[in-house]
């Protein structure tokens, strides 16, 4: 009896302890793969700041405020990327943010019940699409209908009202600014609609409810109680929508044209961050033209970063207040 | 004309405009996806799935490219499952309501949507620099990290839905605290961590950007991942950039290759969340 008793204790102490290494290690390890993702933000900064190094010390700050981009004579200024980069997003904002939100108004307030699944999922599948094939598309399908059908109109009318006249000066080229934008609207979109419609449906059904009650109109409802109430994440939404469009890639590199030119003509070419690494980075001779795209490539980062930190902390001030965002 | 008249009319005109917005953003799916099953039906042979890139101006298919993307795939994806589930696992089970938990969240949602050219860039500096030439290996872990933050995020929601309930039952049997995540979360969250994984899966397969400087592309066979290595997405961006009609062809073939993967894989993760036992 008392022989058994103590080993039984014995093997039950033995186990505990068992279970108390093994969750130490399990435990150790998780932490571990946690710090791997602060390392890999790390890295990622580290190891920018250190190719970019070179131009920034060559260039200083007029790295930023110059756009001579000569690999000949070795002098390289980003700031007709950067231009780019910010036009092309303001003109893809411009165009997506109104669709979106009457996508996602559709889908919340308007679609019947049935329609409602299919349509989520239709948009998420556009939003899966990867961003090589809009770019494809925007290169043989878009870009020749836009020089012949879109720019000779905008160029006969817009381009005559003074001052306005001179974003839409110049020949149509199709390929450009405009239509890089404009692929960029495409891409983002379903992104932007399918955070709106997260987001709207926050909105709790007692609220909404109410307002019908009133005899408000759907209208009334999405602009003094829907819109009010979700306010914080739609911003966040547009945000994490304009975080993607500052950093596409391949959707703009097919149609942008690739010139280092600050035009004010929207109809002609232009470069962007991104497109310009995806253009000229294999191809780039001499450190300081490496280093430069490099460090294009840190001011890209930075600004993403930002705004990207700007829609987290939105979308998790929604979150906390009681709902479920993106 | 009557408050009630303008009200009524402002609605019309705006549920108008609602209208419209979705029509115009579903014209796009059908705009896209319809050139480009009609471009890529045109490209479809069986040359396509059993002859190499060819030189410009001949014609030939993708099987290099498409051994080169799976292998990559594969990689990455072992590399970045294992990785962002312990991750994920992490945040869900040891790290609720901590600091650094919170910390570790936000950085992950942070790079979750960081521009993937960026992320090619610091392979670039940290792999190909240091090695001196451009790999399928570079080309993997570019495509792995890019995985990372996805697997990390959906594995925690997963974990999260699993019920407080079943990991106290499992503790009061007297499980240590790893057995009761192994045993009893993962297998609750299994489909659901299944579904992120391949989602994730989708979201490496159309990557270009980060391959552009890391595993370059080849005309060639290789199935060598030290050296450059053949691929769909880049071969895509190449042959559709330049003038010859016979590579803007295999171009399109290779995208409605990758976009039909894609959406299999996406309709694949919605079933499995379909069939998904915890919906609560």
């Amino acid at each position: 009896m008392a022989i058994q008793n103590a080993v039984s204790t014995d093997i039950r102490t033995s186990r505990q302890r068992g279970g108390a290494v093994g969750d130490a290690l399990f435990h150790g390890l998780t932490l571990l793969f946690a710090l791997l993702v602060l390392l890999i933000l790390g890295g990622v900064i580290a190891s920018l700041v250190e190719g970019a190094w070179p131009a920034l010390a060559k260039f200083g700050f007029s790295f930023i405020v110059t756009d001579v981009w000569n690999p000949v004579r070795q002098q390289f200024g980003a700031a007709a990327a950067i231009y780019g980069t910010l036009v092309t997003s303001a003109i893809a904002m411009l165009i997506a943010i109104p669709v979106a939100f009457g996508v996602a108004l559709f889908i919340t307030e308007l679609s019947p019940a049935w329609l409602k699944r299919p349509l989520a999922v239709m948009i998420e599948l556009l939003a899966a699409i990867p961003s090589i094939i809009y770019g494809i598309w925007g290169l043989f399908v878009l870009a020749p209908f836009v020089q012949a059908h879109v720019e000779p109109a905008l160029i006969a009318t817009l381009g005559r009202i003074p001052f306005v006249g001179m974003l839409f000066a110049g020949p149509p080229l199709g390929i450009g600014v405009l239509t890089a934008g404009f692929i960029l609207a495409v891409m983002v979109l379903p992104f932007i609609s399918a955070i709106m419609r997260d987001v709207f449906e926050t909105v709790p059904p007692v609220l909404r409810e109410s307002a019908y009650g009133l005899g408000a109109t759907t209208t009334e409802v999405v602009w003094r109680v829907v819109l009010p109430y979700t306010r914080v994440g739609v911003v966040g939404g547009i945000l994490l929508g304009l975080g993607r469009a500052l950093g596409e890639t391949m959707a703009v590199t097919f149609v942008i044209g690739n010139a280092h030119h600050i035009h004010a003509s929207i109809l002609q070419p232009g470069t962007t961050i991104s497109a310009a690494l995806a253009n000229e980075f294999t191809e780039a001779v001499g450190d300081i033209y490496v280093s430069s795209l490099v460090a294009a490539g840190l001011i890209l980062f930075a600004i993403t970063f930002i705004v990207l930190v700007l829609a987290k902390l939105l979308l998790i001030r929604l979150e906390r207040r009681g709902g479920r965002a993106a | 004309m009557s408050v009630y008249g303008r009200r009524r009319l402002m609605n019309y005109a705006v549920i108008g405009l609602a209208f419209a917005a979705t029509a115009f953003g579903l014209l796009w799916l059908v705009l896209v996806l319809g050139t480009l099953v009609y471009e890529g039906a045109g490209a479809m042979s069986p040359a396509l799935f059993t002859e190499m890139t060819p030189p410009p101006g001949s014609k030939g298919g993708l099987l290099n490219a498409i051994f080169g993307s799976l292998a990559m795939t594969a990689i990455a994806t072992a590399i970045g499952t294992p990785t962002g589930i312990l991750a994920g696992t992490f945040l869900a089970e040891y790290a609720r309501g901590s600091r650094f938990g919170e910390v570790v969240r936000f950085i992950n949602d942070i790079l979750l949507s960081a521009p993937s050219i960026i992320v090619g860039l610091f392979v670039y500096e940290a792999m190909v620099v240091q090695m001196g030439h451009f790999s399928g290996w570079a080309g993997a872990m570019a495509l792995a990290i890019i995985m990372i933050p996805v697997v990390v995020r959906t594995s925690e929601d997963m974990l999260r839905l699993v019920p407080d309930a079943l990991r106290e039952a499992a503790a009061a049997l007297g499980a240590p605290k790893w057995k009761v995540v192994v045993t009893i979360s993962y297998r609750a969250a299994l489909q659901g961590m299944l579904t992120g994984v391949l989602l994730a899966v989708a979201r490496i397969s159309g990557e270009t950007a980060p391959l552009l400087f890391t595993s370059l592309s080849n005309l060639f066979w290789s199935a060598d991942l030290n050296a450059p290595i053949a691929n769909l997405p880049v071969v895509i961006f190449n042959f559709a950039m330049s003038p010859y009609a016979e590579w803007n062809a295999l171009a399109w073939g290779g995208a409605l290759l990758i976009t039909v993967a894609i959406l299999l894989l996406n309709i694949g993760a919605r079933l499995l969340t379909a069939r998904s036992t915890f919906k609560t």
